[in-house]
């Protein structure tokens, strides 16, 4: 089985594996709580290495991008990144993704493992339609560390060379790491503060030791996926998958009013039956993924994609496709919770923001 | 991996106490616990109710997901344990002592000889782990 680079490091220290997107991965150190609540008020490191890297480069290559991608590239200066997706060619996605410009025609995009070679295969073909751009598979050359928390920035000042304060969020520089070179960019998923750490598989190690030995929580896939969701963040083949239109989402604003490839299939406007929405469990109870969402004392009106117990807040929280017409923040609606219909209402995104 | 030899074990990894005072008291074991990870809710059953060995009669949740708890003996449910209402993470400290679930009187106390004893229970956990 694939693993990542710091596997041996990671059983070491007690982690217990699981297997995602056909990488063994940790999903837990000290607990998904303790990882979750150590996120919220000093920081964690995760070690997500099983991430897809694909480089994209050539003269074309901000045009290709345009195309390729839901997001507008051309909106990204040298140094700064954002939240995009894939489409495909009936209205749903590939993937979605984080696109980073590294230099005027020099570009990085991160997709989920269990994507890569879909999104791979699905940038190539797109880009022979274009002159002179190049899509490059580089996932094997980068291992990935996610630094979270409020005290991120003050932890990973002391051993890089760049002067954080002037990485804002979404900026992304290279530097070096005691001496490795690395790549920052001030990203995450949890909804902290943060930095997305891309190191060479030959130095992660470096990197993993000096900010544990600093203190900071190593973490899990299973306090990734509790902080995203609290975050009020998608997690593709969940919230967004290749059959439901993104515009649909609270994530609608990526879609940018532009030729895409593969536009021919999705409608101009999209229909919109049903709308993902964030809910929370009025009652006792956890929704999880797959159970029935209902008007009250009614019909079928839906499904839950996620939930969770948030570890914070310790409300029961869910993403749910519903029908259009209950989707509005306040809702009430039902969820079907083992047999159990438990009060819930629909409520804003994030569920839980840090104070900033 | 705590396993006492006092107690009877299922498959499904409930433990099952001796009999005392007419009830037997069932948990989670320890290797339960720690496959589930933190527990932060549970659903128990009414006292009084009637149960058929093998019947789903409690919920654990942890985070990442919900496990059915099964009756290891047919009986009547004589009591559960409210305290887990408010504190679940109990099921995680104390697994063999203050995070049991339920208390059944068994219709036949001699059911419980038919459970997995602590080293038939450990072969099961070391094909599971």
């Amino acid at each position: 089985m694939p693993t990542v680079p710091l596997d041996a490091v990671h059983e070491a220290a007690g982690a217990r594996m699981t297997t995602f997107a056909g990488t063994r991965m940790p999903l837990q150190y000290a607990g998904i709580q303790e990882e979750h609540l150590a996120v919220r008020e000093h920081a964690g490191l995760f070690d997500v290495s099983h991430m897809a890297e694909l480089r994209i480069d050539g003269p074309d290559a901000l045009a290709f991008l345009r195309y390729a991608l839901l997001n507008d590239a051309k909106k990204l200066r040298v140094g700064r990144s954002h939240y995009t997706m894939v489409p495909n060619d009936h209205g749903g996605l590939v993937d979605d993704a984080y696109l980073y410009r590294l230099d005027d025609a020099d570009w990085l995009l991160v997709a989920n493992a269990a994507n890569r070679h879909a999104v791979a295969d699905r940038l190539q073909a797109v880009a022979t339609a274009f002159e002179d751009v190049q899509v490059r598979d580089v996932s094997d050359a980068w291992a990935l560390l996610a630094l979270q928390g409020p005290a991120a920035a003050s932890l990973l000042d002391r051993h890089v060379a760049a002067d954080l304060t002037d990485l804002r969020k979404n900026d992304t520089r290279a530097t070096t790491f005691h001496g490795a070179a690395v790549r920052l960019a001030r990203t995450g998923y949890t909804g902290e503060d943060g930095f997305e750490i891309f190191v060479p598989p030959a130095d992660v190690a470096t990197v993993w030791h000096a900010l544990i030995g600093d203190g900071v929580a190593p973490c899990g896939l299973g306090a990734r996926d509790t902080l995203r969701l609290e975050a009020g963040f998608p997690l593709y083949g969940h919230e967004l998958d290749g059959e439901h239109d993104p515009r649909c989402t609270p994530f609608a604003w990526v879609v940018k009013d532009k030729p895409f490839a593969g536009d021919d299939g999705w409608p101009s406007a999209p229909p919109c039956g049903r709308r993902l929405v964030g809910v929370r469990l009025d009652e006792r109870g956890i929704a999880r993924e797959g159970y029935a969402v209902r008007r009250p004392g009614g019909g079928a009106a839906g499904t839950v994609t996620s939930g969770t117990l948030s570890p914070l807040t310790r409300d029961a929280i869910l993403f749910a496709w519903v029908d259009a017409d209950l989707a509005t923040t306040g809702t009430p609606l039902e969820v079907d919770v083992r047999g159990r219909a438990v009060p819930a209402t629909v409520v804003d995104l994030p569920f839980f923001a840090p104070e900033r | 991996m705590d396993i006492p030899a006092s107690l009877r074990y299922a498959r499904t990894h409930e433990w099952t106490s001796e009999l005392e005072a007419d009830v037997v008291t069932v948990g989670i074991t320890d290797f339960a616990q720690d496959q589930l990870g933190d527990v932060v809710f549970v659903e128990l059953p009414e006292e009084g109710a009637r149960v058929a060995a093998g019947d789903a009669l409690a919920v654990v949740e942890s985070v990442k997901t919900a496990s059915d708890i099964y009756a290891p003996v047919a009986g009547t449910v004589k009591a559960v344990n409210t305290e887990l209402e408010a504190a679940p993470e109990k099921i995680n400290e104390e697994p063999y002592g203050g995070g049991w679930l339920f208390r059944i009187e068994p219709d036949d106390p001699a059911d419980r000889d038919t459970l997995l004893d602590a080293d038939a229970y450990r072969v099961v956990c070391e094909e599971e782990s």
